[in-house]
């Protein structure tokens, strides 16, 4: 790499550089609202530090011209069970826009925390927050359908936090093996 | 089916010649409820395909349960799925059996321990009279397991239940391993 981009001893890809200019823009826009870069090799992310901002930023992400992150390639949920948070990832890329790819983390706490929906920008995040909710618990405020979507209604807990227990009988049938 | 539900014990040969034509009658044409949970309903399908051709057998598959003799459970159960399997089963007429086919719905597979969402057996919520073992079974052991009901359809008559036909069955059974040597005998 002729420029000699830098970071932690590591030097960047290309793949990572475009992912860095696109983070510079947003970090340009939003300051200490966004946490710093992290040049992950296989998937360069971001945290938002300020979830209230979040709209805001899918938003931005998604309309700005520079930026055009108009596809979700997926959203995952996290159990960060020593830090008592719960998380979510996002995957956005560009269909027809940059060839750029970037993740970005959401985190809230673990016991009643919430994370603001992104649905209204990206349509995708609708059923990957209903399955976020599903198995980790977070509740996504504004979701215009906020319900389990694997699970049975009246399931209890959620099945990939990392204490998760598996309840005993569900409508009289015994669950454990 | 009044004749079978009838309590007769007294066994004479006009009620044996029934009961071998109503048992070859109803083994000759089990009707199997066309519904699959998973992978298992893959190679069902394939057994009923043209290769494996359950027809010659009678079987073919139904679309409601009020028409169907056989329940076939090819697949994962999942808790979701268990009362719904429960609905149709009842919604069979009698007399109705049950296959179970594969690890999965046998005792849960490879989610016997961490898959939350698994029913670990169908039996848990419904009686189940053949066992097929596999993952997926191959089209011959379903096809076997569809003999297995056969005969026990056989066995069943006038004033011989369910419990007392498997007793029967299970009198009957053989050691796999001296059919095996006995054929390895002979084409040696």
């Amino acid at each position: 790499m002729d420029n000699g981009m830098e970071e932690a001893g590591n030097i960047m890809s290309a793949a990572v550089q475009q992912s860095k200019a696109a983070y510079d823009i947003i970090r340009e826009r939003f300051g200490d609202a966004v946490s710093e870069f992290d040049a992950n090799p296989t998937m360069p992310f971001f945290e938002v530090a300020d979830a209230s901002k979040w709209v805001d930023i899918a938003l931005f992400m998604r309309d700005d011209a520079r930026l055009k992150f108009n596809y979700m390639a997926c959203l995952s949920g996290v159990d960060y069970m020593e830090q008592e948070q719960l998380g979510i990832v996002c995957n956005l890329e560009s269909i027809g826009g940059p060839a750029h790819r970037i993740a970005v983390k959401v985190k809230c706490s673990r016991e009643g925390g919430s994370i603001p929906s992104v649905s209204c920008v990206w349509h995708t995040a609708n059923w990957h927050e209903r399955e976020a909710y599903d198995m980790y618990g977070m509740t996504f405020e504004g979701h215009p359908d906020h319900r389990r979507i694997l699970c049975p209604e009246d399931w209890t807990g959620f099945p990939l936090r990392k204490d998760y227990q598996v309840q005993e009988t569900y409508h009289g049938i015994k669950v454990p093996y | 089916m009044g004749l079978l539900d009838a309590r007769i014990s007294n066994r004479n040969v006009l009620v044996t010649s029934v009961d071998n034509v109503m048992n070859w009658a109803r083994l000759s044409s089990l009707w199997p409820m066309g519904f699959g949970l998973a992978c298992c309903a893959i190679e069902m399908m394939a057994t009923n395909a043209s290769n494996y051709d359950l027809e010659r057998f009678g079987i073919f598959p139904r679309s409601s349960p009020r028409q169907s003799d056989l329940m076939i459970v090819a697949g994962t159960v999942t808790m979701k799925m268990a009362e719904k399997v429960v609905t149709l089963y009842e919604q069979m007429p009698e007399p109705r059996y049950v296959l179970s086919m594969g690890s999965c719905s046998n005792c849960g597979g490879p989610y016997w321990n961490h898959g939350y969402h698994v029913l670990k057996g169908v039996d848990r919520v419904i009686p189940v009279d053949v066992y097929v073992p596999g993952c997926p079974p191959r089209p011959e052991a379903l096809i076997g397991g569809l003999m297995k009901i056969q005969e026990l359809v056989r066995m069943e008559g006038l004033g011989i239940s369910r419990q007392e036909a498997l007793k029967k069955l299970a009198e009957k059974s053989v050691d796999p391993q001296q059919v095996i040597d006995q054929a390895r005998k002979a084409t040696a």
